[in-house]
């Protein structure tokens, strides 16, 4: 399966975006009020001063390495492959970082980030926890104070990531404003964030938010893509003909993507949640049904109502239950570099069973939307051609929430 | 002429200052705001600044941010606080009023659409909280060819440079936010505001005023000496906020009670 992806697109510099203000095309940018500019040109000047520096870079792979457990594998999954026929499906496996996602390789780079500002407090949004716990994790490892906003709603649905970050020393604050779910726990850190500045360092989880975050974080998980693109080349030979990623903010998909992006003959797909379907009106999906809006310091696809004020989205993922994207994935929308697709909460279940049973791993319910569709897509392809999945989170932090589908008391 | 630059030459000629006064629009019920807007203009408001709702405000504290969600609990709108100028200037069309919000729902709205609705109900200026200089170059280009004001906030960690960015695009009057955090945080620092507000002032001939923090007539009237007007918010939407909790429905209530809050500071600034 070749990429439509148009010639005529041939002149885009991937590599060059966002611009010096941190947009990608019209998407992106920096909204927020007076108060965090400065905070943010001081980020941004750090940011640049180091990301090209060697110590910095070699501190971070040597963390990455050591401490994360990097490189992740490139897995062939070949049970599954044979089970679903088709195209040959492969597993990068980020379910087997330290903390069990993805999310820890962003985290130990804004930790990095933190120590050279010399800043002794750490906040950080979270959904589903998995950011919550690879930040508290990093902040126990460098002895640094963390505070952790979180929904109450979502505390309710992962107590076992709530009492992680406890064991590791963070403080839980639970968010009880507006739809008590991760876009609240944004604005209530962007509200600490606000107050403390001068003593705080505020950890985005996810490649959106105000410039020049969407840029840091897809940079430092763009390490999925730099892996998965040398071990597929050194396993197999070729470049996969497809990538598929789930995607809430978007942090593991724009990982894997972006060291893809100019290879042409890569299709891609990020999955959006598509909850009790697209008609229903009840899922996470701006992309496949919201409008371009602001939110969060960035502009981007978001889902709203007709006076434009946000509405409350659902997934049975919490980590993919939330109203905008990530403001890159908005403007490869629009160009048309990737597609973007939903999976329902039926449909990722019955992923999370399947592989589980077929392969003995057990994908978080986030990367069990990217699973379904990668079964789906696999069986529209050739035995000769490659899928990669990301396997951005391992699912042990949703067994009470499939427990609870099931009628089961653990 | 703008009747906010009118509202300032008035208040200069008179060695007066500016009391400004914010509420939130729906804030608790559709039918509190009107009377509300009156009786702060009757109690010695200068000008009035309306809160639009929405569902995400994060520049705001919690007293402010509550405020936002009981007067979307009703489905109150941008297109509803439009419509309350349009009633307001039906009786007064001297009080200018701001309309102060976050950026999506403008753009939900669109900007040509809000512009002219803005124009047509007597709204004088926007201020947009989320929506720095460097991203507001379209709107303010629209603003101006309506002749309203673009009123941009600067904050304790603006730097020099930043100031000088915000004061050569913004009009009306500078809002200086008093505090690092959310609105109604904290304590005033009146050396920062005092150190701050000169700066400024070397910058522009725009009026400054001082938003954030301030509680009572002995802070307005301490902020008020530093600067040419004060902003009221937390206080008022507090009392709206004890009155709505104790399921207070007659407007008139909220009148009277925002009433004592601006008459007191009136005195004091006017003193």
């Amino acid at each position: 399966m070749s990429s439509n992806f148009s010639s005529s697109n041939k002149a885009v510099d991937f590599n060059q975006m966002p611009d010096a203000r941190g947009h990608f095309g019209p998407y992106g940018g920096r909204f927020v009020s007076e108060t965090l500019i400065s905070a943010l040109d001081e980020l941004e000047s750090l940011y640049r001063r180091l990301k090209d520096d060697p110590e910095f870079q070699a501190q971070f792979d040597y963390d990455l390495a050591h401490y994360v457990g990097r490189p992740s594998p490139l897995y062939f999954a070949e049970r599954w492959t044979k089970e679903t026929g088709g195209a040959r499906l492969y597993l990068k496996r980020e379910d087997l970082n330290h903390t069990g996602a993805h999310k820890i390789n962003n985290t130990i780079g804004q930790a990095l980030l933190a120590k050279h500002t010399g800043k002794k407090r750490i906040i950080a949004e979270t959904g589903a926890g998995q950011h919550g716990v690879a930040t508290a994790t990093v902040a126990a490892r460098m002895g640094l104070e963390c505070h952790v906003f979180m929904g109450e709603d979502d505390i309710h649905r992962q107590s076992l990531n709530v009492y992680r970050m406890k064991l590791l020393g963070a403080t839980v604050v639970p968010v009880t404003s507006g739809s008590k779910t991760l876009k609240d726990a944004m604005n209530e850190a962007m509200r600490d964030w606000v107050t403390n500045v001068d003593n705080t360092f505020y950890i985005i989880g996810t490649c959106a938010g105000p410039h020049p975050y969407p840029e840091l974080v897809r940079n430092f998980q763009s390490v999925i893509g730099r892996e998965a693109r040398q071990q597929s080349l050194a396993q197999t030979g070729q470049l996969p003909d497809a990538l598929v990623a789930c995607v809430g903010g978007g942090s593991n998909a724009i990982g894997l993507f972006h060291p893809f992006l100019e290879d042409e003959s890569v299709a891609m797909y990020g999955v959006e949640a598509g909850g009790l379907g697209l008609e229903s009106g009840k899922h996470a999906a701006p992309l496949n049904d919201g409008i371009p809006g602001v939110l969060h310091g960035n502009r981007t696809y978001l889902m709203e109502d007709e006076n434009g004020q946000i509405i409350e989205t659902h997934s049975i993922s919490a980590g993919l239950d939330y109203p905008g994207v990530g403001p890159e994935h908005s403007w490869l929308k629009d160009i048309g570099r990737v597609s973007y697709v939903t999976i329902d909460d039926d449909e990722a279940m019955a992923a999370f069973r399947s592989l589980t049973k077929i392969e003995g791993i057990m994908p978080a319910l986030e990367s069990s939307h990217a699973v379904a569709y990668a079964e789906k897509l696999a069986r529209q392809m050739d035995p000769d051609q490659m899928i990669i999945v990301n396997l951005s989170g391992r699912g042990d932090k949703d067994i009470l929430t499939v427990a609870e589908i099931d009628g089961i008391t653990v | 002429m703008n009747r906010i630059k009118q509202r300032f030459e008035s208040l200069h000629q008179q060695g007066r200052k500016a009391l400004i006064s914010y509420v939130v629009m729906g804030d608790p019920a559709k039918d509190v705001t009107l009377p509300v807007m009156h009786a702060l203009v009757a109690s010695g408001t200068d000008i009035i600044e309306l809160g639009i709702p929405f569902s995400d405000p994060n520049a705001e504290g919690p007293v402010i941010q509550k405020a936002h969600e009981r007067a979307l609990e009703h489905g109150s709108s941008l297109r509803d606080a439009l419509a309350l100028v349009k009633q307001f200037r039906e009786t007064d069309s001297d009080t200018p009023v701001l309309l102060m919000g976050y950026t999506n729902p403008i753009e939900r709205m669109g900007y040509d659409t809000f512009i002219e609705n803005a124009v047509d109900a007597g709204v004088d200026a926007v201020l947009t909280v989320d929506l720095p200089p460097e991203e507001a170059e379209e709107f303010n280009e629209h603003l101006k060819q309506a002749n309203m004001e673009n009123i941009f906030l600067l904050a304790p960690t603006s730097s020099l440079a930043r100031q000088k960015k915000v004061t050569s695009m913004a009009g009306g009057f500078i809002y200086y936010v008093s505090l690092k955090g959310v609105t109604g945080a904290g304590n005033l620092d009146i050396n920062s505001v005092n150190e701050n507000v000169t700066s400024i002032r070397s910058l522009t001939d725009l009026p400054v005023c001082v938003g954030f923090g301030i509680k009572d007539g002995a802070s307005a009237r301490a902020v008020a000496d530093l600067s040419d007007g004060v902003v009221i918010g937390s206080v008022l939407v507090n009392q709206i906020a004890v009155l709505a909790e104790q399921g207070e429905t007659n407007p008139a209530t909220y009148a009277e009670a925002v009433s004592v809050i601006i008459t007191e500071i009136r005195e004091a600034l006017d003193k």
